[in-house]
């Protein structure tokens, strides 16, 4: 199966998706691990690290970005991250970790109800050039 | 720029702002006339290596640019714990970004306040400011045009003197959406210091990122007050913009009829003080006030309460920008603050970094917006309360706080 996304940022990665029920806040919401560490998350204490992450959008800080940069760079950050709605403070933390340290983090917008209907128990593989962007599983 | 004409630190900077207008659905870029940037607060390796990269690659600001707090006091460096590893790496990195920002051609006036200092931007021009009292202040009670930017962006914004032209840059996105009634408040509490940080927390938890309109507002309210407002919406939702009626420029002057409405009242007040507070009396730690940073007025206003009376049994603490220190110094009001056992603290802020002990746990504020982050960010409990509160307070030793 094959879907088709919007590049927020460049890259290619594959791996185990999962999906947050509720937004997320990088900054004070995930630690240096890429644990969740936000109390009040449901899915408090998941690892995201090298995971292909699924949330609908960002939420808070906009230190954000700094916290998804420096996680990428330490190699915690999520493998990609598909998103339902365009977050600029996601796109910024995987745009700058490229510029610094040539890691490509996809991070892409799947519409409605596409977003809803990706599987969450195969791998996931996302391919991400500035025109297009695909989801294979 | 995009080719490097003009240095590779200005190609980076503006690939940078370009993805961004993309991603946002901008059809251009707009020049911006000021930056205010916010990066130089130190969040980790990559805030260093960004910093750097553009020093290495020759990047200069081409529009005066301010820069918020760093995490160090670089007038009082003692002020800064230092008793663990990751104390000292801050206070080591964070006082290196700082110094990296400057080599970026950024003025060093170190504060959350840029609003305070000279040449501020006026109705209608498009600036970049980062960090949201800021950002919210210069949208609302200047009519400057800034959107939310942070990390990363407001350097580039600097850089290269662009911004995307999207979001509160663009006329359309500047109207309000939603009324907040405020005459059942009466103008004796309107006319209270306190007011403005509680409704601004009750309002900013409502809407969101939504943009409020406030009716019944007194038209003399002082620009601090706006402040404390703006400060504590921002922290509480994510409010980038707000009207008040006869009171900021771009205030609607028609009717509102067509907009949702909320209305508030004494008592919604009375229980957002309680929710803001995570302890409502008892012994005191500390107080810290100017969050946002204090204006000049503000210190006066502490120096007055402070000028007689009994001294102070708990540590105090004011933060402020360093033009504003050096103000009071010339006038003599720092010194009646000092002789009375307040801390003033420049620079940096109180809840950014490691100055309060962690032995001290409940510490009293009139700021809402360091009520807000304070509990996350430095663990300790907190209580609002007006300035003349926090000075009763910090006399007696314990919670004082005045019915109403």
């Amino acid at each position: 199966m094959v879907i088709h996304a919007r590049t927020l940022n460049p890259g290619t990665a594959s791996g185990e998706p999962i999906r947050l029920t509720a937004p997320l806040s990088f900054w004070g919401g995930t630690d240096e691990q890429g644990r969740i560490v936000d109390a009040h998350h449901p899915q408090c204490g998941t690892v995201l690290a090298g995971r292909v992450l699924v949330m609908e959008s960002g939420r808070g800080s906009s230190s954000a970005s700094s916290v998804l940069a420096e996680q990428i760079r330490a190699r915690t950050g999520p493998a990609a991250i598909i998103l339902a709605r365009p977050d600029t403070i996601i796109a910024l933390g995987a745009l700058v970790a490229h510029e610094l340290y040539g890691l490509a983090t996809p991070v892409i917008v799947v519409d409605r109800p596409a977003y809803d209907d990706l599987p969450t128990d195969r791998l996931l593989r996302v391919e991400a050039d500035l025109l297009d962007a695909t989801i294979t599983w | 720029m995009l080719g490097g004409q003009d240095g590779d630190g200005v190609a980076l900077a503006l690939r940078v702002i370009v993805s961004l207008a993309r991603i946002e659905g901008a059809p251009r870029l707009v020049e911006i006339t000021s930056a205010h940037v916010d990066s130089c607060l130190y969040h980790g390796q990559v805030s260093l290596d960004f910093a750097h990269k553009l020093v290495e690659l020759g990047a200069k600001v081409r529009v005066p640019t301010t820069l918020n707090v760093g995490s160090m006091d670089l007038l009082h460096p003692g002020l800064i714990r230092t008793g663990t590893d990751a104390e000292r790496e801050i206070a080591l990195r964070g006082r290196e970004l700082m110094s990296a920002y400057v080599d970026l051609g950024c003025t060093p006036t170190w504060t959350c306040a840029p609003y305070q200092l000279p040449n501020r931007p006026g109705l209608g021009e498009h600036v970049a400011w980062a960090e949201s009292n800021a950002i919210v202040f210069a949208n609302s009670v200047l009519g400057a045009r800034t959107d939310r930017y942070g990390d990363f962006l407001d350097i580039c914004a600097a850089i290269t003197g662009r911004a995307p032209y999207s979001g509160l840059q663009t006329t359309e996105a500047r109207r309000g959406t939603v009324v907040f009634d405020c005459r059942s408040l009466g103008d004796r509490f309107l006319r209270s210091d306190l007011a403005y940080p509680l409704l601004g927390h009750h309002v900013g938890s409502l809407v969101g990122s939504e943009i409020p309109v406030l009716v019944g507002i007194p038209e003399d309210v002082s620009e601090d007050r706006l402040k404390a407002f703006g400060a504590a919406a921002a922290s509480a939702g994510g409010v980038a913009l707000f009207h008040v009626v006869g009171v900021t420029p771009e205030a609607p002057t028609g009717s509102l009829d067509h907009l949702p409405r909320y209305d508030v009242d004494l008592e919604t007040m009375r229980a957002t003080r309680r929710r803001l507070s995570t302890i409502a009396s008892g012994a005191l730690d500390a107080v810290s006030v100017g969050t946002p940073h204090a204006s000049y007025a503000e210190c006066l206003q502490l120096a007055d309460l402070l000028r007689d009376g009994p001294p102070l049994q708990v540590p105090f603490y004011l933060s402020t920008g360093r033009a504003t220190r050096a103000r009071a110094e010339d006038t003599g009001v720092l010194e009646t603050l000092e002789s009375a056992g307040v801390t003033v603290v420049v620079d940096t802020c109180t809840y950014v970094t490691s100055i309060l002990s962690p032995a001290w746990k409940n510490v009293m504020t009139n700021s809402g917006k360091w009520a807000h982050y304070a509990p996350g960010n430095i663990g300790v409990d907190v209580v609002i309360g007006s300035l003349a509160e926090c000075v009763a307070s910090a006399r007696a030793g314990k919670v004082v706080l005045d019915a109403w």
